[in-house]
């Protein structure tokens, strides 16, 4: 990484005037957009809920409670853990991590494919095709794979399957979750599609003839030059989809089966049914740190380093 | 290490769409040679060296190495290994590990590689430099490493992509010359592509020259330079003032010529052009620059013209000289420590050896 740019060489390149709305705009973007929403949430999850006071309590007053309710569970309940959210908790962190090693599998072949065949016009027309339906809202397509796995002969693939007589009961994609697990996958594949894409495009390709030259099979090409080589891309490319899938929330809304609580729910009614936002900022605060601290264990066992995932 | 294989080229056609790359070539590489395909870029040298290291297929022909039809072996199952224009080292793996990556192919133990490679490392004079990555060696270091890499496999046949095209020129002519040192140690056949005339005349036991995806002439070094095939050879390989006319007079393998600008020249005609030239046909004569001598000579051997320009190159002196209708013609002259400066402007005369000039039927010159 460069090392960042002294401030005076900094207005020198770029003019007072220049220099000092970009400096304005990146320090509007980090302290307003990035520190003090995060500090606000984190400040929240330490006081009490103020209509809901404790005796003795005050509003303004800083407490671990929301945190040890979302481990211990109420005070005098029958349970030593809050066994509920936290199987939701372990739940949507595997999951996360299944959905994202699912993308990994469907789109390293992809990516390599676009980005090492020499298809010009047509690899081309294959990524438009790959980022049109983004164009639609993320809800939206939620929808619209809901009408696909619809459980009823109404859904198209359950329609199509007893058409044709293959089943005569319709299946219920929703509640064992296959619904579920295709949007999470669906919704972010692009994010880890592009920075393998990026990085393996970037591969020389006599590499690769060079390595088949010298007799190595196709596993041991990908094993040894291809996969080294797009390492930060898919590094990149896996934190994303796991963040977003961890955090994500119209998905698990509108694909969820009945049993299938995702931890971003869990959040959300915490601020909008219960209206106790200390209590959802304080699992909030635990599902962003749970996350990072994942990622980071990652990359350090994988041995990717901050810097190369920013490429 | 295995000694010389022969491979040959049976009547290769290589087709791309509508596109003819190779034509009709037909190609006999005695084993342990140092051949080399030389041409300008696009004229289809790199697309036969690919059809021979198995990473396409000739869309007519046959590839033979050692007397086997290579038809459907691909790349990883042939005896050749083929060095790239940019060498291709993997950047993410230490230089042993890249040296001896044919050896991880084929299952060898980390013990086995290392000892290999420090073998190899010795040979082309990295010893100790095997646990550096290839972004850490000088240019030339990372040739060697391409080269040991590539032997490492040992293979019958060591094909190479202009590999020394990215050094500079004292580091290119250095290669030159060690390259052709470990093919005679290591006796297999080398199979070179080049645009660069001199490394092909330097290192070569035998020189293919390409044009257009057509091989105009396979010779040796003297061959080719001395005696080329067509005005294209001539005018490729090495530098050569060319007169144009029609022919007057043969006499054996000598033939006369009224050139257009320079008046009736005389000159031995190519050996692959005997017999074919008549009285009356199109002709070009070639005359290398360091065959012409100042002074009259026999009067169908002698031109006169202006001296435009000199230039002092060190070890020769290059005049630059119009004839008549505007004719360009080079002179070379070597350094013997008196400057044989004309003054600009003059007229001087010039003389040639008819045995040191060659004519031939009329046919497309290189382009600059």
């Amino acid at each position: 990484m460069k090392k960042p740019m002294i401030f005076s060489e900094f207005f020198r390149n770029n003019g007072v005037v220049m220099g000092s709305i970009l400096f304005f705009l990146v320090a509007f973007w980090i302290i307003f957009l990035i520190l003090l929403p995060q500090i606000s949430m984190l400040d929240y999850s330490l006081h009490p809920n103020p209509i809901n006071l404790d005796a003795g309590e005050r509003a303004d007053e800083y407490t671990l409670k929301n945190y040890k309710y979302l481990i211990f569970g109420p005070e005098g309940s029958s349970d030593a853990f809050n066994k509920v959210d936290l199987m939701v908790f372990v739940r949507t962190i595997i999951a996360a991590m299944a959905v994202t090693i699912m993308n990994l599998f469907l789109c390293y072949p992809l990516a390599y494919f676009l980005a090492q065949s020499k298809g010009g016009g047509f690899v081309r027309l294959l990524v438009i095709l790959l980022i049109v339906p983004y164009w639609i809202n993320e809800i939206l397509r939620a929808f619209a794979l809901r009408i696909i796995f619809a459980p009823s002969e109404n859904g198209l693939i359950n329609g199509i399957m007893m058409k044709m007589g293959l089943i005569d009961q319709a299946y219920d994609f929703i509640n064992t979750d296959i619904a579920l697990y295709a949007g999470l996958g669906y919704a972010y594949i692009l994010l880890m599609l592009f920075p393998m894409y990026n990085v393996i495009e970037s591969l020389d390709r006599n590499q690769i003839e060079a390595a088949r030259d010298m007799g190595a099979s196709w596993t041991r090409i990908h094993r040894r030059v291809v996969i080294p080589h797009a390492k930060p891309g898919i590094a990149s490319g896996m934190t994303m989809v796991f963040m977003l899938s961890a955090g994500a929330l119209a998905a698990p809304q509108v694909l969820g089966g009945t049993s299938s609580l995702w931890f971003t729910q869990l959040v959300y009614q915490w601020f909008n049914d219960t209206l106790n936002w200390q209590q959802g900022a304080a699992y909030a605060i635990v599902l962003l740190v749970a996350s990072i601290a994942i990622v980071l264990t990652f990359m350090k066992i994988f041995k990717v380093n901050m810097g190369d995932i920013g490429k | 290490m295995s000694s010389g294989v022969d491979v040959n080229l049976e009547n290769i056609w290589i087709k791309f769409g509508d596109f003819v790359a190779v034509r009709e070539a037909n190609v006999n590489i005695n084993g342990g040679d140092f051949f080399s395909f030389l041409g300008p870029s696009g004229c289809g040298k790199t697309t036969i060296l690919r059809a021979v290291s198995g990473f396409l297929d000739p869309s007519e022909g046959r590839v033979l190495i050692g007397g086997n039809d290579m038809a459907g072996l691909g790349p990883n199952k042939r005896p050749t290994a083929l060095i790239f224009q940019n060498l291709a080292l993997f950047p993410l793996m230490k230089v042993w590990e890249n040296i001896t990556f044919s050896m991880e192919v084929k299952g060898a133990t980390a013990g086995e590689r290392r000892k290999r490679a420090d073998e190899l490392l010795d040979m082309i004079a990295l010893s100790g430099q095997g646990d550096k990555f290839p972004s850490e060696l000088s240019g030339g270091q990372k040739q060697r490493v391409a080269i040991a890499r590539a032997l490492c496999a040992e293979p019958d046949v060591l094909l190479l992509d202009e590999p020394l095209s990215a050094l500079d020129l004292k580091l290119r002519q250095h290669m030159r010359s060690e390259l052709r040192e470990i093919q005679k140690r290591v006796g297999i056949t080398f199979i070179y592509i080049t645009h660069d005339q001199g490394e092909a005349l330097t290192m070569s036991d035998s020189v293919a020259v390409m044009r257009a995806g057509i091989i105009d002439q396979i010779g040796d070094g003297h061959a080719v330079y001395d005696q080329p095939a067509t005005p294209f050879v001539a005018s490729f390989v090495g530098e050569n003032n060319v007169f144009r006319g029609k022919v007057t007079a043969v006499n054996g393998d000598e033939a006369t010529i009224a050139s257009n600008r320079s008046g009736e020249l005389v000159s031995k005609i190519t050996p692959a052009a005997v017999g074919k030239l008549n009285v009356g046909d199109d002709a070009m004569m070639f005359v290398r620059p360091e065959m012409l001598q100042m002074g009259e000579g026999d009067a169908k051997s002698t031109i006169s013209a202006k001296v435009i320009n000199e230039e002092f190159e060190g070890n020769t002196y290059s005049i630059y000289l119009e004839g008549e209708g505007g004719k360009q013609i080079k002179m070379a002259m070597p350094n013997l420590g008196n400057d044989p400066h004309k003054a600009k402007g003059d007229m001087m005369s010039f003389n040639y050896n008819a045995n040191n000039a060659v004519v031939m039927p009329a046919g497309d010159l290189a382009s600059e």
